[in-house]
């Protein structure tokens, strides 16, 4: 798995982009098993052993995809996981109900779609990246108007134990489908002004679909996560510094217009920025969140006010300390060094994603893993952000830990997709 | 082939660089959110643990009081009673034994309480609330808020609890009040967090539960700051609860108590009074009957036992158990007949004592038979061949059509959750519920009241105030909400006036023709006439063996086997103003023990007091008095009428 082995590997004639290594699809299977045996003569024929041994090159098959996939990866999830329910079981005060056990059949479930999305070929989903896009777009759609029409204004489809809301799918759609546009598109045009305006309208449509809902904060983290894909790829550093200063301008000019004849926002929105800067300004109203949350940070300390001890968030009123303010629980009760654990466990699974990247040989495996990997590092680098002051309070939810069906599902495709990239990679 | 080799070359190396430059990002914001975490915990954390204990501030929710239920006079049926009681936290009590001796010298604490409440205080999480003593009185109340300094962790606060003043009567109309359980919680639609509250009542049954959102009222916000030692310092915020709704029910509570009273002795049964021009529910009584008020402050374990002892007492009768309404029910074979053509009232059907059908046997309840009856004596001597005759030639399909217009077999809008639609049957219903296709016996059956039909006593009153006015009465409980009233308009039932007018001479003459099945209940009095019908509804079949023994008395049946006796009935005859109906479980024969107690309640409830010896023929006066002594009712107090906020 090092850089610069493809140019001892053989080339894939089936393949069909102009980068793709599609495993071996169209190749003829003799040819295969000629070509490995005698490549590797006494090549291991069992998957356990092959397993242990990593010797071999070759794609695993049925059931022991399961043996390969990476199981480092699988355990910093399951432990996230773990961590997750712990904190809701005393969120809700001691108690399984009504939280805990209902994120653990969750998990399980979420458990089961990360293997099947696993098992089944990367090519395939990535074959169905530009129909799951479209289907996605219209789902959204189909959500709007059905919410305008009769059913009030729901924004989720109910499977009866889960809710499913159509934005979140609509991350990981633009991400594969972003993935699958540069995979197509050749390394030279990637920069041309116009072949940058059709990824643009793929991010900006449903992210004004999702901001029409009105969901500003998936919206922004629809756009963020696409202009993610769109850097992997290799779009020039010149259009991201243009967009960094149009965006620097734009903040200005709204903290300039304040007072003034073209003031942009509404008074009560500048009120609203104003707390951002200093909750104490508002400490009953939206600075309070702020104010209580970083109480309940703070009094962790080192090593936490013990399991099921947190004064501050079992006492107050948060109420949305099962959801998107679940970390205060968690680092009140088990202190700083739990919490730096939980960041690590993050860190480290962006890491092995930006390893995989760089090391695989597929491109639409290395775009999709990053964009993936980009998607779930604004997940909860704004959830941390948020809880501990250094962002605005938007509603986005901690990975594996908040409690919510949507976030747990899109998580598992996402990290399903991952791991398939994985199981599948050119070897 | 080269040139692709290039191009991946190219890629990965694009790749490389941009994923390095990314992990580059992500890495420093993963420091920042280190650092600041580490700036939270660490650095600034004797900081925030100061605030969190010193000066932190506390959300609490303010219980709005519930609102009350008065009769339509502004007599209170449900009220609130303040209760004042003390806690404790021990995580601010610190040595919370020792305050617990404090507090003995100031409340009287028990040692066994004491005992107890020492253990639930070190069971509970340190930060939780624990009552130490419910209910204690104002100067008591007053004492620990005066010392609460001295006493650290402690707090006395003041709440709610319902009382029932007139318990008994109203047990199962206006139901009562208890704590939330597991089942509460579970239901979607109603996510207050009140429910969450510690000692939150919510209603349970009846009226209490079926208007509980309305009686409940919302809850309100206090953000206050709290010292080390728990105790307010500041309020900083406050949104005032809004009490909950105020209710008038159209109920009168002395009638109610005169019903309840004229059934004492009854083992059970149920009774129904309905106004007739505005539906308005006037009394509605289920018996026996339990104290409400046990539930809404707690009840132990041996009183409950007690009360599932009496013959299920717990069971709204009047709204919740179908009866088979026998001989009530001809009125609405009669007009399913006229409606259908299939009668004149001249029409003469022979009663010999039985007829046959389909092989099998239907008999008359005078085994001798009435001769040849027409359409008024058919009713007025509740001949039962005269309708298997009707039945057979209508269908059921048509009489259970009349059933739900007339009330039965449809579940009124009442607020009162235990309401049961009762069943006016099909063949589809029976094909589907008992998986066998209809018979004519069937029909015949249900001709006369019985086999598969079944009503609430409440739908019987409906269906007489119906058949009394010709118009579509629907029955209300609820006069006025806070402010609000409720309209009444009353649309024509649809039925020719003649018929209707038939119908009702045939009950003028069931309770005034010497003849008639309730004779023995009429009235002399010229304005106080009164109309209606007695049913006798078996719950057995009376099998050919047992006839030809000779019908089984019912007073040598066992109780539960004994037939029910019904009276549906209205006043005054010429001009109808009250409809009721009187249900005695197992009571025999409608007109022996059903038609004098509907006869009183209906004397009762039109004259608004105890009904006057004049109106009874001269030969009953005597037994009249002797009764009327022997009861046990409320006269008309004013002074309950104080309270009344509506």
């Amino acid at each position: 798995m090092c850089f610069g082995r493809s140019r001892r590997r053989e080339r894939d004639p089936g393949r069909e982009s102009e980068f793709g290594r599609h495993s071996r699809r169209l190749r003829p299977a003799s040819l295969a098993t000629g070509t490995r045996a005698s490549r590797f003569p006494q090549a291991v024929r069992v998957d356990f052993m092959a397993y242990i041994a990593k010797s071999e090159k070759s794609e695993p098959t049925g059931f022991s995809k399961i043996l390969h996939l990476n199981w480092g990866l699988m355990l910093l999830v399951l432990s996230a996981s773990a961590l997750g329910l712990i904190v809701l079981y005393s969120v809700a005060g001691g108690s399984w109900h009504p939280w805990a056990s209902a994120q653990a059949i969750r998990f399980a479930f979420g458990l089961a779609i990360i293997l099947v999305v696993a098992v089944v070929p990367v090519w395939f989903w990535q074959g169905i990246a530009v129909p799951t896009y479209i289907g996605a777009i219209g789902f959204l759609i189909l959500v709007e108007l059905l919410g305008v029409t009769g059913m009030g204004a729901r924004r989720w489809i109910d499977l009866g134990f889960v809710r499913l809301q159509p934005s979140e799918f609509m991350k990981v759609a633009l991400v594969m489908a972003l993935a699958t546009y540069y995979d197509w598109l050749s390394l030279e045009k990637v920069s041309r002004p116009l072949w940058i305006l059709p990824p643009l309208a793929m991010i900006l449509i449903p992210a004004e679909i999702i901001r029409n809902q009105p969901d500003l904060g998936t919206s922004v983290l629809v756009v963020a996560g696409g202009l993610f894909v769109m850097f992997a790829a290799g779009v020039s550093l010149l259009y991201f510094a243009a967009l960094a200063a149009a965006a620097a301008a734009i903040v200005a000019f709204v903290i300039w217009s304040r007072g003034t004849e073209w003031q942009v926002l509404k008074d009560y929105q500048y009120k609203r920025l104003d707390t951002f800067f200093d909750p104490s300004l508002d400490p009953f109203g939206s600075g309070y969140h702020i104010t209580q949350s970083k109480i309940a940070l703070g009094s962790g300390g080192w090593s936490g006010r013990g399991f099921l001890q947190g004064t501050q968030s079992q006492l107050n009123f948060l109420p949305e300390k099962h959801t998107d303010f679940v970390f205060t629980t968690f680092a009140e009760e088990f202190g700083f060094v739990w919490g730096m654990l939980l960041i690590a466990i993050y860190g480290i699974i962006l890491g092995y994603c930006v390893v995989f990247a760089i090391t695989s040989r597929n491109r639409y495996s290395s775009l999709l893993v990053l964009g993936l990997g980009g998607m779930f590092f604004l997940y909860f680098t704004i959830n941390m952000g948020m809880v501990m002051g250094l962002l605005p309070v938007v509603g986005v939810p901690l990975p594996f830990i908040s409690y919510g069906g949507s976030a747990t599902m899109v998580l598992a495709i996402a990290f399903g997709l991952i791991q398939s990239a994985h199981v599948h990679r050119a070897r | 082939m080269i040139r692709d080799e290039e191009k991946i070359h190219k890629s990965r190396r694009m790749i490389a660089r941009r994923g390095i430059l990314i992990a580059a990002g992500q890495l420093a914001a993963i420091g920042i959110l280190a650092d600041k975490l580490r700036v939270l915990q660490l650095t600034q954390a004797s900081e925030y643990r100061n605030l969190a204990e010193k000066n932190r501030i506390s959300v609490r929710l303010m219980v709005p009081e519930r609102g009350r239920i008065f009769d339509r006079n502004g007599v209170v049926l449900a009220d609130n009673r303040q209760l004042y009681r003390i806690l404790i936290i021990r995580e601010e009590a610190g040595d919370f034994e020792a305050v617990l001796d404090d507090l003995g010298k100031i409340i009287d604490i028990p040692p066994d309480v004491r005992a107890k409440k020492i253990e639930e205080i070190k069971n509970r999480r340190s930060f939780v609330p624990v009552v130490v003593a419910e209910d204690v009185d104002w100067n008591e109340f007053a004492a620990v808020s005066a010392n609460s300094p001295s006493l650290r962790g402690t707090s006395a606060e003041s709440g709610y609890s319902r009382i029932y003043p007139h318990g008994r009567d109203f047990a199962h109309l206006i139901g009562y009040v208890g704590s939330v359980d597991s089942r509460d919680r579970l239901r979607p639609e109603d996510r207050d967090p009140l429910l969450e509250v510690p000692d939150f009542s919510i209603g349970k049954t009846g009226i209490e539960a079926g208007m509980d959102l309305t009686l409940r009222g919302k809850s309100g916000i206090r953000k206050i700051e709290v010292n080390a030692y728990g105790k307010a310092m500041r309020e900083i915020d406050r949104t005032d609860s809004v009490p909950g709704d105020n209710i008038v029910l159209s109920v009168d509570h002395l009638l109610q108590n005169y019903v309840h009273a004229r059934m004492q002795e009854i083992a059970a049964g149920t009774a129904a009074l309905l106004d007739i021009e505005t539906g308005e529910v006037l009394a509605l009584v289920s018996r026996p009957g339990f104290d409400p008020n046990k539930f809404a402050s707690g009840i132990t374990q041996k009183e409950f036992d007690e009360i599932l002892q009496l013959k299920s007492s717990l069971v709204s009768r009047s709204v919740r158990s179908g009866y088979p309404p026998g001989s009530t029910f001809k009125m609405v074979t009669a007009l399913a007949a006229l409606e259908a053509g299939a009668i004149s009232y001249s029409e003469k059907v022979f009663c010999g004592g039985s007829i046959e059908s389909s092989n099998r046997k239907f008999h008359c309840w005078r085994r001798g038979g009435h001769g040849r009856v027409d359409f008024v004596r058919s009713i007025a001597e509740s001949c039962d061949i005269y309708f298997y005759t009707l039945a057979e030639k209508v269908g059921i399909d048509r009489i259970s059509a009349m059933a739900r217009r007339l009330g039965i077999g449809v579940k009124f809008d009442l607020p009162i959750p235990e309401i049961s639609a009762g069943l006016a049957p099909t063949k589809e219903w029976k094909l589907q519920m008992r998986s066998s296709a209809w018979t004519i016996g069937d029909t015949l059956n249900a001709g006369i009241g019985q086999g598969f039909v079944s009503a609430t006593a409440l739908q019987i009153a409906v269906m007489t105030a119906r058949i009394a006015s010709g118009r579509a009465v629907e029955p209300k409980i609820v006069k006025r909400i806070g402010s609000s009233e409720n309209d009444h308009s009353v649309e024509p039932l649809g039925l020719g006036e003649s018929w209707l007018a038939k119908v009702r001479t045939g009950m003028f003459e069931v309770v005034n023709n010497s003849k008639g099945t309730a004779f023995k209940s009429r009235t002399v009095q010229k304005n106080l006439l009164i109309a209606g019908k007695t049913g006798t509804s078996q719950i057995r079949n009376i099998t050919a063996e047992e006839r030809r023994r000779g019908v089984v008395r019912n007073e040598d049946l066992p109780w539960e086997r004994r037939d029910h006796a019904l009276f549906c009935g209205y006043i005054p005859a010429d001009d109808p103003k009250i409809a009721a109906v009187v249900i005695v479980d197992h009571g025999g024969s409608g007109s022996e023990a059903a038609a004098p107690l509907a006869r009183d309640m209906l004397i009762r409830a039109h004259v608004g007091e105890i009904p006057p010896l004049s109106a009874y023929p001269e030969s009953q006066r005597e037994e009249i008095r002797r009764q009327q002594g022997n009861l046990n009712v409320l006269r008309q107090k004013p002074a309950t009428r104080a309270r009344s906020r509506a």
